[in-house]
């Protein structure tokens, strides 16, 4: 995978507005294939913002993004799935009434032809959710198991296997690991990793520098909705990351 | 022996899902056979089995609509509304002299129209609760209703319109009697229920029903266009009330203005005794037919033993919270905490 000076997603002068509030001001972003983002900030600095404009569920109010170097204006999150962007929310996204296959491809579930009628392949999912949870290494009894059944660690694997499903290029992961036992932590963090060695591009928000300093290569901080610092891992400590997200440089 | 204690205790591990899926049917076979054991002679007849179906034939219609309706974690309270503004409309419609297929329409059309005004207010109008919105067409429909028929009844109407609530599928030529007919009422049930089994159960429409009652954030975040799908489930709901009106219709020959008062209560009682959740998301046809099965045989049970209707509230108030309770105790052992 070539991590060449093409960007796989950019944002520019991403400004976004609710009512009188400005959440986001001139916020520039990058990343590339097979490479870890980290973005960090304090509550409120609009990283959760930021992600929801990737992802397509917000449409910014200035700015553009572009994806693979051509310019893209997302409508909703089907349009950024489309494009391979996918979002894991920090609520996780899933329906704990669904088993983990279901919600791995609800929204998109194979479907066979029967005569006229377009009904749901149950089989294949199964037999695709299996191969791609084996893929990503993660354990689980079955595939027919209810999300609601099970743990936390657990939920998060299921849901960024779920974002990965579809060939994706760029994963976004909201606080990955906040809900997390310390066990499952680590878990989490080695498939962030295998991720990127498939190529896919990842950005992590997260408050905590343990996750940041395993996984990401660079790291950039917001700041009252606009651009901070930003720094490649080795050239950055956390005490100075840690400053960044409080407004120190 | 601590071994076998575990291997019991597999057993039932294994056994609750099945229960999960199939307790209830477990409730009504031990009804029908209280009922045979009490009734001997009666209960179990032809005529009396035919007529237990076709007093929940309208029943079964809305509790099939209401049952979607709060899979998606909503309620319908207008079930009942729709089903006498869709009756009344049709008596109007035959008064008029339509032909008999445009009559047999009607209510159709206007069941579904009046689901889509509570799918499009829920949504358009982000009423915060379908609650507020059914309850206010609760009124509406009913009013409306009185309005164009003037508040009293309207009877008579053809045969053809009549079919389905009324109609007879002559079974003499299997070498049965005359009186062992099947009502086409019965026939109708089961082609309604199997077509909405199929549908929210293998289509993908249906899987987003359930999964925008497992988390709504979670089905928007999938790329589901979460409203568009409450209209369809709102609508259908009132499509279905408005099958509920043409076998009305052709049960009793007449638009009245008391047609289905409460019935919307009864087809929510019948969702939640069939497991349904009201939180949404859990729930299954079968359970809802058992549920409507339950209420219908409650009462013809207990109307053959001539028990005062007063009995029969208070038996299927209780039967309500016996349910959910059972329901609470099996959530207790089957899921995690």
């Amino acid at each position: 995978m070539s991590s060449s000076s093409n960007p796989l997603l950019e944002a520019k002068g991403i400004t976004k507005y609710f009512g009188t509030i400005t959440a986001l001001e001139n916020v520039n972003l990058k990343v590339h294939a097979g490479e870890c983002l980290g973005v960090v900030g304090d509550n409120g600095a609009g990283k959760s913002t930021l992600m929801k404009v990737l992802s397509g569920l917000y449409k910014p109010s200035a700015g553009s993004l572009f994806f693979q170097g051509k310019e893209k204006i997302l409508e909703s999150p089907r349009d950024s799935q489309n494009l391979g962007l996918e979002m894991v929310y920090q609520d996780l996204a899933l329906a704990g009434n669904l088993p983990i296959g279901e919600n791995i491809f609800l929204g998109r579930e194979p479907t066979k032809n029967l005569g006229f009628l377009k009904l749901l392949d149950f089989n294949k999912i199964k037999e695709l959710t299996n191969a791609h949870l084996d893929k990503l290494k993660i354990n689980v009894k079955s595939a027919d198991q209810k999300v609601e059944e099970l743990s936390g660690g657990q939920r998060q694997a299921v849901a960024i296997a779920r974002s990965t499903a579809f060939n994706a290029k760029v994963v976004i992961m909201d606080e990955p690991t906040a809900a997390l036992a310390i066990k499952e932590v680590g878990k989490v963090l080695d498939l962030i990793n295998s991720l990127k060695k498939t190529g896919v591009g990842v950005i992590v928000i997260s408050h905590r520098m343990d996750d940041i300093f395993t996984v990401c290569d660079r790291v950039m901080a917001l700041f009252q909705g606009t651009n901070f610092a930003e720094a490649s891992l080795s050239s950055t400590s956390r005490d100075e990351v840690i400053g960044w997200i409080m407004g120190k440089k | 022996m601590e071994d076998k204690d575990k291997k019991i205790e597999s057993l039932h591990l294994k056994l609750i899902p099945y229960f999960e899926k199939y307790g209830i049917l477990l409730l009504l076979v031990l009804m029908i056979l209280v009922m045979h054991i009490l009734q001997p002679d009666v209960f179990l007849s032809w005529r009396n089995v035919t007529n237990v179906f076709k007093q929940i034939s309208w029943q079964s219609m809305l509790a099939l609509g209401v049952f979607m309706v709060i899979v998606t974690a909503g309620i319908d309270l207008s079930v009942g509304s729709i089903m006498m503004l869709s009756l009344m409309i049709l008596a109007v419609v035959a008064k008029a002299g339509a032909p008999w297929f445009v009559v047999a329409l009607t209510p159709l059309i206007a069941g579904f129209l009046c689901g889509l005004i509570n799918g499009m207010g829920i949504t358009f109008l982000r009423m915060p609760h379908p609650f507020i919105m059914t309850l206010g067409t609760l009124y509406i429909f009913r009013g409306t209703g009185n309005l164009i028929s003037g508040g009293t009844p309207i009877s008579g109407f053809t045969d053809e319109v009549r079919y389905l609530g009324h109609g007879r599928i002559d079974l003499q030529w299997l070498g049965l009697e005359k009186s062992q007919y099947l009502p086409v009422s019965l026939v109708l049930i089961a082609i309604v229920y199997i077509i909405f089994w199929v549908f929210l159960n293998k289509s993908k429409t249906g899987k987003w029903i359930y999964a925008i009652g497992g988390n709504p954030n979670a089905a928007r975040a999938s790329g589901i266009n979460v409203n568009k799908i409450l209209i369809i489930v709102y609508s259908l709901c009132g499509f279905l009330s408005g099958i509920g009106a043409l076998i009305l219709a052709g049960r009793t020959d007449s638009g009245y203005p008391n047609a289905g008062l409460q019935s919307e209560l009864d087809a929510i009682a019948a969702c939640i005794i069939g497991g349904a959740s009201f939180f949404g998301g859990r729930g299954t046809v079968l359970g809802v037919f058992a549920g409507v099965m339950i209420m219908g045989i409650l009462r013809n049970g207990l109307n053959l033993m001539d028990v005062s209707s007063f009995w029969q509230q208070v038996l299927i108030g209780s039967i309500i919270v016996l349910a959910v309770y059972i329901d609470v105790l099996r959530r207790d052992i089957g899921t995690r905490k």
